[in-house]
């Protein structure tokens, strides 16, 4: 065995290099595994936008559809029902919607695009149950308000436009999922207008 | 060593067909880059077999895009079952009836491709023949009986067995020259081989849809690799000369 | 910083102590060669195994109806779903690549010979092990050669006297292969076996670092305390525990050297790996079966039913014998005597490099044996593949024989005091 001096900068400089690029495989090795968590073609097809006919749906009636496993809402509401969105807006936590609980195409006053139908996933922002759709007898549980969505769970309650009364537990406004109209009697649940 | 199989072949043509999968298989020039056949083959498919073969395991959506045909495209030409793009490539058929029909329910094809390879499905596919002994008056050499009718037969013709007066050993013999299809098929012998390859090669693509990919995969990891146990080399020279 | 963070550890459980001791400041032998890569690569492709299976698993369905689909599944709509699973199953074949080169490096160099009969006993049980983990865990993706190989094997037990039949009725839990042995097999497969075959791989490294490692010359590194000169002591420091009872000569700390040599030996192997899995993972039908690509169907069997290659050279000796039981027992017996090696061998000579000639042959007539009943395994059972394969197996077991008899009095070359190199 000999005694020549080591050449400790290249030896450095070796590990060093062998230790980054096994580093990187290991990253690479990782890269698999990891995007193997993600939803597969099974879950992507099951989560894939739903479309809704809605050529006949009478004013006041709800069509409810499943979209990536929750129950998405679609009400032809009444001019009745229209009209009275302004009676209460001094009760309600976020009445100009402006909490991002919808695409901005339905950021405005009735929260959709056309403003006979409104579209919103059913699920309340408080703890995840799934509200009554109440079209006559909301009367009950906020005075003077016709209609909307009572959460039996814990009393939330929500207008008719899905946004939230004061006072309850439930914080935000009902979730408003992408949508478009492919024609007047057809709406495309889960995908915004002009995406792949 | 080929040739005289072959030979022996045609001196016995009885014993062959006996002997079902000795038949010589054709060799299917399959090119899983060549997207063009790919989608003919798919649309053959699409048109003759998923009546009662089904895909079950596969998914349109990715066809389409492996295949690089627009999703609305494919919907409208080539997707006759399921609603969503994301659905799998099945039928109709109940498994019991089609037992009832064939005499085996038709199998699923997604792997057939894995099971039995691109020269016997290339073979098989062109070695229909007239039988009129068979409930669908048609046999196959390569699958000697197979319960299946010739659903390709508008594209080729029904082929017959043919054979030919030769001189052996100074006898005169009749001697099995092959398959001749009687020309009432819409396809010509050399348009039907291209389109069988077609199908094939589709059927190929379908055994393994991730295949091009893998490959890409594989270079990159050759070229990681390389670099790896490059400096590992290095690195372990570096060592050792501590024990010289 | 780094340092007293060691010596927090280390003031809470011996983890510099134990780096030193098995790797640091470990004596290996310096004249390691090619065939002692393998143990290290087995270790690779268990981790391998353990991390591939258990993201397999995220996805598979152990059911009857439900297995083929989930592997399909996982081949086409799990992102990599692929890749796992071929570094999955390419894993299991290169394991046993892996584990007979393991093994055969073992019978060169007599690394079974005394004080290492219990760590080749270890190893032994690993092999059991694996083999028993590969057999339940290619009944998993429920394809045909799945289903009608465990078919097959299972019906072995069927050859014991009296118990037999009621026994394979307890392992199939079913009269026929069926949902409830595919879910018992997943379950070994899966928990039971892999944590037998974690707890032997450390004893087997417990046991081969309290007995240090054999080398090509099978000459010791450990010398009576005190017998060797100073200056030729190597420069290298050891643990205590190496050096309190004995002088250690011609050694080198396994860490760096060996680790570094490691790794050039890993990216070589890897290399043959991901061409498998990236170019041919059925590699010819030999890692996957083509039949395996068909769902099970206890309705039809596939024309020819032919094992992995892994299990091909028992399966070899158990189809030479006409005799049905008989023929289990040979199979059995094949790997029992390679177990009984170190009592088989009666030799004082380890290393094939000082053995007699006849040793040489026989070992060499030997590996034949093993991989032409390999093939014949793979083949169909013709009357002429039978004769050879009966001819084979005799070699196979004269082997062990020749080897009891001749190894009490073998001619053997003079071993040198040192290793060589």
């Amino acid at each position: 065995m000999s005694n020549a001096p080591v050449d400790k900068g290249r030896r450095r400089f070796l590990t060093v290099a062998t230790g980054v690029v096994g580093g990187a495989g290991a990253v690479g090795v990782a890269v698999p595994f990891i995007a193997s968590w993600n939803p597969s073609a099974r879950a992507k097809n099951a989560g894939a936008p739903v479309e809704v006919n809605i050529a006949k749906a009478e004013p006041g009636q709800m069509i409810r559809v499943k979209w990536r496993g929750k129950p998405v809402w679609v009400v032809r509401r009444s001019t009745e029902m229209l009209d009275g969105l302004k009676t209460h807006e001094d009760r309600l936590r976020d009445p100009n919607s402006e909490e991002p609980q919808q695409p901005s195409y339905a950021a405005n006053e009735y929260r959709s695009i056309k403003k006979e139908f409104f579209v919103a996933v059913g699920i309340c922002t408080h703890l995840g149950c799934s509200p009554s759709y109440l079209p006559k007898e909301m009367e009950e549980h906020v005075e003077g308000v016709e209609s909307g969505f009572f959460c039996p769970c814990h009393g939330s309650t929500y207008d008719i436009a899905g946004r939230v009364f004061q006072g309850v537990p439930a914080p935000l406004n009902l979730v408003v999922p992408p949508h478009y109209y492919v024609d007047d009697n057809t709406i495309l649940v889960g995908e915004d207008k002009g995406q792949a | 060593m080929k040739k005289l199989l072959i030979a022996l072949a045609t001196l016995i043509p009885s014993l062959v067909f006996a002997a079902g999968p000795t038949v010589p298989l054709d060799e299917a020039k399959v090119d899983l880059h060549d997207k063009a056949s790919l989608q003919r083959g798919a649309q053959l498919f699409m048109n003759y077999c998923l009546g009662c073969h089904s895909l079950e395991y596969a998914r349109y959506n990715r066809m389409f895009e492996d295949l690089g045909i627009p999703e609305e495209v494919g919907q409208k030409n080539l997707q006759f079952t399921g609603d969503k793009a994301g659905d799998l490539i099945t039928n109709n058929m109940s498994p019991e009836k089609a037992g009832a029909w064939f005499g085996n329910p038709p199998p699923d094809l997604t792997n057939v491709a894995r099971v039995r390879g691109p020269d016997w499905i290339y073979t098989y596919l062109r070695s229909f023949y007239r039988d009129d002994s068979r409930p669908f008056g048609v046999n196959n050499s390569v699958f000697p009986n197979v319960g299946m009718p010739h659903v390709l037969q508008e594209l080729q013709g029904l082929p017959e067995k043919t054979y030919e007066e030769r001189r052996i050993d100074g006898e005169m013999q009749k001697v099995y020259v092959g398959l001749k299809t009687d020309g009432k098929g819409r396809l010509t012998e050399s348009e039907y081989d291209q389109a069988m390859l077609d199908l094939t090669s589709f059927l190929v693509y379908m055994g393994e849809p991730m295949k091009l990919e893998q490959r890409r995969m594989g270079w990159f990891v050759f070229g990681f690799l390389l670099v790896f146990t490059i400096l590992a080399w290095l690195l372990k020279k570096e060592f050792w000369k501590d024990l010289k | 910083m780094a340092n007293k963070f060691v010596e927090w550890i280390d003031a809470r459980i011996p983890m510099t102590k134990t780096w030193n001791i098995h790797l640091a400041q470990y004596p290996a032998p310096k004249n390691f060669n090619f065939w002692y890569l393998f143990g290290v690569l087995a270790m690779l492709v268990l981790v391998n195994q353990i991390l591939t299976g258990v993201w397999l698993t995220m996805n598979y369905v152990p059911s009857a109806e439900g297995a083929f689909a989930s592997v399909e599944y996982i081949m086409r709509d799990v992102e990599y779903g692929w890749l796992l699973r071929y570094m999955h199953s390419t894993g299991a074949s290169a394991f046993f690549i892996v584990v007979y080169l393991h093994m055969f490096r073992g019978m060169l160099y007599g690394s079974y010979q005394k004080p290492r009969e219990l760590l080749w006993l270890f190893g032994m049980f690993i092999f059991l092990v694996l083999m028993a983990e590969a057999f339940m865990g290619y009944l998993l993706p429920w394809g045909q050669m799945s289903y009608w190989g465990a078919q097959v094997i299972i019906s072995l037990f069927g050859a014991i006297p009296v118990i037999g039949d009621d026994l394979t009725l307890w392992i199939r839990g079913d009269y026929v292969i069926s949902g409830a042995t595919l879910n018992r097999f997943f379950a070994l497969h899966v928990i039971a076996l892999p944590l037998v075959l974690v707890i032997l791989v450390f004893l087997h490294i417990i046991a081969l670092h309290e007995v240090g490692s054999n080398n090509p010359d099978g000459v010791p590194i450990k010398k009576p305390k005190g017998s060797v000169p100073d200056e030729e002591k190597p420069k290298f420091k050891f643990h205590e525990r190496f050096t309190k009872k004995y002088d250690i000569v011609d050694a080198i700390p396994f860490y760096p050297y060996y680790i570094v040599k490691d790794l050039v030996g890993i990216g070589i192997f890897l290399f043959l790996f991901c061409y498998v899995i990236f170019f041919m993972p059925e590699m010819g039908g030999f890692f996957l079966e083509p039949p395996n690509f068909e769902p099970a169907n206890p309705l039809k069997t596939p024309e020819h039913i032919a094992p992995v290659w892994y299990f091909t050279p028992f399966y070899a000796i158990l189809r030479a014998v006409p005799d049905k039981l008989f023929g289990v027992i040979l199979m059995f017996a094949s790997i029992v005597l390679l177990a009984l090696l170190p009592w088989l061998d009666r030799g004082r000579v380890r290393s094939i490099r000082y053995r007699s000639v006849l040793h040489k042959l026989n070992l060499a007539v030997f590996s034949v044996s093993f991989l032409v009943l390999g093939y014949l395994g793979t083949q169909p059972a013709t009357p002429t593949a039978t004769v050879f394969a009966q001819i084979f197996t005799f070699l196979y077991f004269a082997f062990f024989v020749l080897l009891f008899f001749y190894s009490k009095r073998e001619k053997t070359k003079p071993v040198p005091e040192r290793v060589t190199s």
